[in-house]
């Protein structure tokens, strides 16, 4: 039978995952303010993330709370590692989440939670990929407790992933632009959809040629036998995605450049799994190490198994209720 | 950062002031989603625009605490790894899946059919509709089920093993959940949020009737909300009763800093007012009513309760804090009865939408909920020191590996954000609630009275947008 502590891995990668993509649209929409200035054309952004947005906030305190419940060791010492970054992303995503609600309350301030949209959502894309990255380099461990420093987090391969991320969620944003919107606004979300997808590619690139030399497992991790099949498969189907991407932009299509870029946020995150795997902290803390008592991951377990499928299904109801483009003016509001 | 002060020092105000702002919000959203809930079941029901109108009305304030709510929420979650992950290492175990569940039987539920119940009627259907609403209302009655348990097993932990490590592992996770004080706890709390919202619209019901006495939708809130002031009071009472005998079976040296108790005496007097020193270990200028204390803790006048110098010093909480915040919301309560049965007599006389005395006094009691739920969240949390998990974990074993200066310079930035954030927020609601539940522009266009059984949604659309 399998261990708990290996099924459990497998689960709490899962809302990571659901997180990064679902949260990573929005938070994308919230980025490309920056790019799209109009008011109305802000008003339309904003509503067709608005029903869903809280929804894709929630796998985040799943990811946070699950791991605390399962890894709770793991949650114990990445945290304080990770303070500053963490902290930032909190208080970005404090801003952008009144903005929804705020933004629609006042004239005069409105350009106040414009700016707190964008900017929120950006730190937050921003510092969620510097922790990415910090973890990824790795983390000073002693005992049960963090050991590094407080700028432990801060260097340039961190900063790199930090800024691949923002990238890769305007791509996300972009794309959902295209799916949701019709008319000009479509058109230049397509337009800046090709360059994030340009500049994600090169990110993704970058990223994944250095982190084998970040840490000698990484590097047997890719090259060894027997999973150098799956680091020589996730490139290829990374080209498959970015095609389906450049196809779907250029020939106008709606679904298909979403679904495609959704798909290199997916194998990319395969690809960390290959190379974190057995580690849940690399280098530092085995999944089992960091796993909780067998009696908690069993208790949350039988939740979790009955209650995700739901979860799912609700989730898909909602966005299938709010379907569909999102008209100019025509705001839930 | 540090302020001279010492990492734990910071820390632990970091989550007060995190959580009273957190707990704010949700204490109102509790009441509010269940008052949507009947609101809009009325409508349904009776087909009366009135109630419509005011859910609509409601239904924008909702969006804008839920909002606060959910933000505020996402700190806490995070906030157990970066200040307390050695609590996290330790308690995690038993604490995180109780938490795990509320994310998955109550976020996702509030967060899933939030969107359909603030947008989607017209999308969905009444019936449909209906149903989102409800099951908003009943998550974050879930949340507050799970997230009760987790904070009442900190109170008085059970169905738990220490391991070699020192992590608590679960034994029992039926006795972890109804652990002893979690019944108690659990109904006080929940009763203490409907409260909170019905002083809450009872304030804005009582505003817009001085202005205008004959608004149907401002004598119906008022109404209801003096219903529920009248009744639910005390019922609330009686719980926080049980919840103090609960607490002096389990946690005796809460209670003692509660009463400002230092020596245990033959028979307990109730002190109604002073200042407890610690230091001094008296409570200085105390005004005293002999035995009453006794009747009150144990039910019985002659009980002698344990004062604080029968327990040792390095596991005594401060009183100071809990003696008074205490007192503040057992006052609050007093004042919230007398409200109720003044409204009850104004009902009886015929006066409950004339009385401008009453509409007054409902005005100022707005916010004695508020200030009551964090008073009494107060008193039981510091009473609960110096653990966190009581008399197993210490607080001071719970801290992460930080130093002062970085908690204190990220409390400095939550304190900044938080005042920014939520002052714009409260102010929001403020304007909101400000505007008659008429709808004035609609008012206009169609005059006093409608046909009851067409379905006005796109007219009624309270706090259209750009306002």
């Amino acid at each position: 039978m399998f261990e708990l502590s290996f099924i459990w891995a497998g689960l709490i990668a899962f809302p990571v995952l659901a997180y990064v993509v679902l949260d990573g649209f929005d938070l994308g929409i919230g980025t490309l303010f920056v790019l799209f200035r109009d008011h109305a054309e802000r008003d339309q952004m904003m509503n067709s993330i608005a029903p869903v947005w809280d929804g894709n906030e929630t796998w985040l305190v799943l990811g946070g709370g699950g791991l605390m419940a399962v890894f709770p060791l793991a949650y114990a010492t990445v945290l304080p590692a990770l303070y500053v970054p963490i902290i930032l992303m909190l208080l970005g995503l404090i801003f952008r989440g009144v903005a929804f609600e705020f933004r629609f309350r006042t004239k005069r301030w409105r350009v106040v939670w414009d700016v707190g949209f964008a900017a929120g959502s950006a730190i937050a894309a921003f510092m969620q990929g510097i922790a990415l990255g910090a973890l990824v380099q790795g983390i000073k461990i002693s005992g049960r407790a963090y050991a590094g420093g407080w700028w432990d987090w801060l260097t340039p391969f961190s900063i790199l992933c930090g800024v691949s991320l923002v990238v890769g969620y305007a791509l996300l944003g972009a794309c959902w632009l295209n799916l949701k919107t019709e008319g000009e606004l479509q058109q230049r979300a397509r337009r800046v959809a090709l360059y994030a997808a340009g500049g994600t590619l090169v990110l993704i690139g970058a990223v994944s040629l250095w982190t084998p030399f970040l840490n000698p497992i990484y590097f047997t991790r890719w090259f060894q036998w027997p999973t150098l099949v799956f680091s020589g498969l996730v490139p290829i189907l990374l080209a498959a995605c970015a095609f389906g991407l450049w196809q779907g932009l250029t020939a106008g299509k709606h679904l298909q450049p979403f679904v495609s870029a959704l798909g290199l946020f997916v194998l990319s995150f395969a690809g960390l799994g290959i190379s974190f795997y057995p580690y849940i902290v690399p280098g530092a803390l085995t999944i089992r190490e960091a796993a909780a008592p067998d009696a908690s991951l069993g208790f949350l377990l039988v939740g979790a198994l009955v209650l995700v499928p739901i979860i799912l299904a609700y989730t898909g109801y909602a966005y299938w209720v709010f379907r569909g483009k999102v008209q100019p003016g025509g705001g839930y509001h | 950062m540090s302020f001279g002060q010492t990492a734990e020092l910071l820390a632990r105000f970091q989550f007060a002031f995190t959580i009273s702002f957190h707990f704010i919000f949700p204490a109102f959203s509790i009441g509010l989603a269940s008052y949507l809930a009947v609101l809009n079941a009325l409508w349904l029901w009776k087909r009366d625009a009135a109630y419509l109108k005011l859910f609509d009305y409601w239904k924008t304030v909702f969006a804008i605490v839920f909002g606060m709510g959910v933000v505020s929420g996402i700190v806490i979650s995070y906030q157990f790894g970066t200040n307390w992950a050695r609590f996290a290492d330790k308690a995690g175990p038993v604490i995180g899946p109780l938490m795990g569940y509320e994310v998955l039987t109550a976020f996702f539920l509030e967060a899933g059919f939030l969107g359909i119940a603030l947008f989607g009627r017209k999308r969905v259907g009444d019936g449909l509709h209906m149903f989102a609403v409800a099951m908003v209302a009943v998550g974050t009655l879930i949340s507050a089920t799970w997230i009760l348990a987790a904070n009442s097993w900190m109170q008085t932990p059970a169905g738990y093993e220490i391991n070699a490590v020192g992590q608590f592992v679960p034994t029992d996770w039926w006795a972890i959940i109804f652990n002893p004080s979690f019944p108690y706890r659990l109904v006080h709390t929940v009763l203490a949020a409907f409260l909170t919202t019905a002083f809450a619209v009872g304030a804005v019901g009582g505003f817009h009737l001085l202005r205008d006495a004959t608004n149907r939708q401002a004598r119906i809130m008022f109404s209801m909300a003096m219903w529920m002031a009248a009744l639910v009071t005390p019922v609330q009472i009686i719980a926080g009763d049980q919840q103090g005998l609960n607490s002096l079976e389990h946690q005796p040296a809460k209670i003692a800093a509660i009463e400002g108790h230092y020596d245990t005496t033959p028979t307990t007097p109730l002190i109604l007012l002073g200042i407890p020193d610690d230091t001094a270990q008296e409570t200085k200028y105390a005004l005293e009513i002999p035995n009453l204390g006794g009747l009150i803790l144990a039910h019985d006048w002659n009980a002698s309760v344990k004062g604080l110098k029968d327990f040792p010093p390095d596991q005594r909480p401060q009183a100071l804090v809990p003696f008074f915040t205490f007192r503040i919301m057992v006052g609050l309560g007093v004042l919230m009865l007398v409200l109720g049965v003044w409204s009850l007599w104004a009902r009886y006389r015929k006066t409950l939408y004339t009385s401008k005395w009453l509409h007054r006094a409902a005005i100022l009691m707005g916010p004695s909920g508020f200030v009551a739920v964090l008073a009494g969240w107060y008193t039981t949390e510091v009473g609960r020191q110096p653990y966190t998990v009581y008399g197993l974990l210490r607080t001071s074993d719970s801290l992460s590996n930080v130093d002062a200066a970085g908690v204190g310079a990220s409390l400095v930035a939550f304190i900044l954000t938080y005042f920014v954030v939520f002052g714009a927020g409260v102010f929001y609601i403020f304007r909101v609630v400000s505007k008659s539940p008429e709808g004035e522009k609609e008012e206009l266009r169609q005059g006093p009275t409608r046909t009851a059984g067409v379905t006005p949604v796109q007219q009624v659309q309270a706090g259209g947008p750009d306002v």
